[in-house]
């Protein structure tokens, strides 16, 4: 039992098309694991995520969570998808948080983190209240719960977005380039929120172009490129020692200006060429 | 030696001190002619309104709530409130449908708005008034099977249930369009974000999408209810008691038809500003919390 991990991916094929975005991906992910996944744009980490997340449907291998196949399920001998139903359960498992936020703007905050927890997961509502209040005050943002969310800085509106992907106690969290979207000065405040999630031991993927993070909050790291895993290890070997010229290429980019959004064209153009 | 200008010290020809809040306003020559000509044009019409015997202003006061004419204005008021809730949940449906990732009933939909938005409303109504002829009755059975009941369909097709299906189908053609604009106006990440949260497809369509696109849809469903309601005067050709036919009748026997015109658009004007006030105050409603 302790040893099936929280998370298993396995030669995972999805397509877009002629565009093929994942090529047999495999991933396995524990109980208490923090993965990071670094890759120039168009590699496939973000299809990755929303395909674990079940966003998007995908076109071959299997993804399980706790043992239980994803999306599907046996009957007479066959295969066939799961109903939307159950579908929305397995996803109810896991949280998500998502680059551009996606908070709900007709709703307060309050009651974005408070939602799912009573229609999902059938809680009563004023002990989903009092869920919600202990997670905004775990993100420093128990001031703002009456607001609505366009009244925040984006990187509130991003902590508000992790309460809310937590309010569920998910397995496992995703997190789909969180800062990509954020103001440089607001990056931190919300990477030290993911920092702290991951010394609590939260099982967590986290999908990011902020290099130093991925470093110091992975357990493992993996990087990608072209749909395919390249190579995956610790941090230190895959930032001091990387062993394919491909991953070395891609951190030789990032070296020396490490303060700086990276280029996604610039990286897009290269990778394709 | 020269040193940049500084606010407050005195420059050869210029004034010691300089505050635009002092200025005062252009003339605009062209603002002056619109207004004369406005104001002509009001004037002249307003001495028509007056001068002109024909309007016959006294009439328009004795019937302006002749129990009859009111008594039309309610069949109109029932009719378009009949027609408004059926279209708006047909029309739901439908965009519902269209949207739909199973292709049979996105295209059924589609055929179905096309084909009603290209049939004129007063056309429909004469046809569904007259499905005896093509229907002499309405059956109720298993489809190619045996009939358990039918009933005659000239018994069933009154002129308001003729009415009521004929504006409803047409309606619900141009809702359908109206909620499937304003649900994809609706941010995908929402949806996703829904999806993400557990939420099945019909709790994010109704608790995240629907609020959100009701922002979009209500200013052109507030002026599809207002033409609705003047599109109730058709059904006058079916001799349905609403507030035109009503006006109608009056003016047949009597022969004053401008002064009982006039009636009915004074009823038309008061009700569509009143749904006017109704529309404004639903889009606050949904305004709220967006950018």
């Amino acid at each position: 039992m302790s040893d099936t991990p929280v998370l298993r991916v396995r030669d995972v094929r999805k397509r877009f098309g002629d565009h093929v975005a994942l090529d047999g991906v495999s991933l396995d992910v524990h109980e208490g694991e923090v993965v990071t996944v670094i890759g120039p744009s168009g590699s496939g980490k973000s299809t990755l995520v929303r395909c674990v997340h079940q966003l998007e449907s995908i076109d071959g291998g299997a993804m399980h969570l706790d043992g239980e196949l994803l999306g599907y399920e046996f009957h007479r001998g066959h295969l066939r998808p799961l109903p939307d139903r159950r579908v929305a359960a397995q996803r109810g498992r896991m949280g998500m948080v998502f680059q551009q936020f996606n908070l709900f703007p007709h709703w307060s905050v309050l009651r974005n983190v408070i939602e799912a927890q009573v229609l999902v997961h059938g809680r009563r509502p004023e002990e989903a209240r009092e869920a919600a209040l202990r997670l905004l005050e775990r993100v420093g943002l128990a001031d703002k719960a009456d607001a609505h969310p366009r009244m925040l800085s984006g990187g509130q509106q991003q902590r508000v977005a992790i309460a809310r992907a937590l309010a569920t106690n998910p397995r496992i969290m995703l997190f789909d380039e969180p800062t990509s979207a954020l103001d440089p000065e607001l990056v931190d405040e919300v990477l030290s929120v993911v920092l702290d999630l991951a010394r609590g031991g939260m099982t967590m993927i986290i999908v990011t172009h902020e290099m130093s993070f991925a470093r110091e909050v992975a357990d493992r790291c993996v990087f990608m490129e072209n749909g395919r895993v390249v190579e995956t290890g610790a941090p230190e070997e895959i930032f001091d020692n990387p062993a394919s010229p491909r991953l070395r290429a891609f951190l030789s980019r990032y070296s020396g200006r490490a303060a700086q959004i990276p280029d996604e064209r610039l990286l897009e153009e290269e990778t394709t060429s | 030696m020269s040193v940049a200008p500084q606010a407050g010290v005195p420059q050869a020809g210029a004034p010691q001190a300089v505050d635009v809040a002092t200025a005062r306003p252009r003339i605009r020559p062209l603002r002056w002619v619109a207004g004369a000509v406005l104001l002509v044009l009001v004037a002249q019409f307003a001495r028509f309104l007056v001068t002109n015997p024909g309007f016959e202003w006294p009439v328009v006061g004795k019937y302006l709530f002749d129990p009859n004419v009111l008594r039309g204005l309610g069949m109109t008021l029932l009719l378009t409130v009949i027609v408004m809730l059926l279209g708006s949940v047909l029309g739901l449906l439908l965009a519902a449908g269209r949207l739909s990732g199973f292709r049979p009933v996105a295209w059924a939909c589609g055929v179905y708005v096309t084909v009603f938005r290209s049939i004129p409303p007063l056309v429909q109504l004469i046809f569904w008034f007259n499905l005896g002829y093509l229907l002499p009755r309405i059956p109720l059975g298993i489809p190619f099977g045996p009939t358990f009941v039918s009933w005659p369909t000239n018994s069933v097709i009154s002129s308001l249930t003729a009415a009521v299906i004929g504006l409803t189908l047409h309606e619900a053609a141009y809702m359908a369009e109206i909620v499937r604009a304003g649900i994809l106006a609706v941010d995908g990440g929402q949806r996703d974000a829904a999806r993400a949260m557990g939420f099945t497809a019909r709790q994010s369509f109704v608790k995240v999408v629907l609020p959100q696109a009701m922002r979009v849809i209500v200013p052109p469903a507030g002026s599809e209810f207002i033409s609705l309601l003047k599109g109730t005067s058709l059904v006058s050709v079916i001799a349905m008691a609403d507030l035109l036919y009503s006006v109608q009748v009056i003016y047949n026997r009597t022969y004053e038809i401008v002064p009982l015109l006039i009636v009915a658009c004074a009823w038309y004007l008061v009700v569509v500003i009143s749904l006017s006030f109704g529309q404004r105050r639903l889009e606050r409603h949904f305004g709220k919390g967006q950018r």
